[in-house]
């Protein structure tokens, strides 16, 4: 078996574990900032392995065409970017409106409406 | 406390504020080259369109309406939104003068008919781009534009 077609499978193989965690982590987990949480960092981390694998399979695969080992792999890098950029955002954004509009909140004390501090 | 219109924006968040900074014009400039690659690839106009207009969402969503609508006001969206229909109409009817049926672009007279048609194609994504652009704007901003009453 060829080295490369390890490392990629090995790659995308954590890759898809990590999303498998984090679909797991939004059936499970009580309220919605656990949620978010858990799809928040696992979705990124997942999505950008499963990428990682396909430009490393993409640039070491036996393919004629010189221009498609440079543009395809540049694309997902752009991809990558884009999830590092926007998604721990997009979390953020999310957690904070449920915040503002006083979502409540799982303790083991029972379910909790978190109030903002008065002096700030 | 927060007042019950600063609700649906984000404008005391500088988090959201400085990515939403570095991120609009990455999309505007995206939906450009969607828009010229939809002759050979996935893409085309209607979605150039929708992300041209979701870059001006999210800019809308985190700078505020009011910001948002200063830049891209009424009136250029009224504008662009039939000037997008004018640049389909025409491309659709320039070739009836030399011959040809309508939206027919192997009659214009160019270098060859397939790049010519190739061209037609992408002047009518343009006009149905610039749209959808402006028609998603005013439905947006019809819609978290608060009521009188």
């Amino acid at each position: 078996m060829n080295p490369v077609d390890i490392i990629v499978t090995l790659i995308m193989s954590v890759g898809a574990l990590l999303m498998l965690t984090g679909s797991i982590g939004l059936l499970r987990l009580p309220d919605v900032y656990c949620r978010m949480h858990a799809t928040g960092k696992c979705d990124t981390l997942g999505e950008s392995l499963i990428l990682l694998g396909l430009i490393i399979y993409q640039v070491y695969s036996g393919h004629e065409l010189v221009l498609d080992k440079v543009i395809v792999p540049a694309k997902m890098l752009f991809i990558i970017l884009f999830f590092f950029l926007a998604n721990p955002v997009a979390t953020h954004a999310i957690m904070k409106a449920a915040f503002i509009i006083k979502t409540p909140m799982w303790t083991k004390q029972g379910w909790k409406v978190w109030q903002k501090e008065e002096s700030r | 406390m927060m007042s019950g219109k600063e609700y649906t924006t984000f404008m005391d968040d500088i988090i959201v504020r400085t990515v939403t900074r570095l991120m609009v014009p990455l999309i505007l400039l995206w939906a450009l080259y969607v828009l010229i690659h939809g002759a050979g690839g996935p893409g085309g106009g209607f979605q150039a369109g929708c992300v041209l207009a979701a870059g001006f969402i999210l800019y809308a969503l985190s700078f505020g309406l009011e910001k948002t609508k200063s830049i891209m006001t009424i009136k250029w969206i009224s504008l662009f939104s039939s000037l997008g229909v004018l640049i389909y109409a025409g491309t659709g009817l320039l070739p009836l003068f030399f011959g040809g049926k309508y939206l027919e672009y192997g009659k214009i007279p160019l270098i060859n008919p397939i790049k010519a048609s190739e061209y037609g194609i992408e002047a009518i994504e343009i006009g149905v781009g610039i749209t959808v652009m402006a028609v998603m704007l005013s439905i947006f901003y019809d819609l978290s534009t608060e009521r009188e009453d």
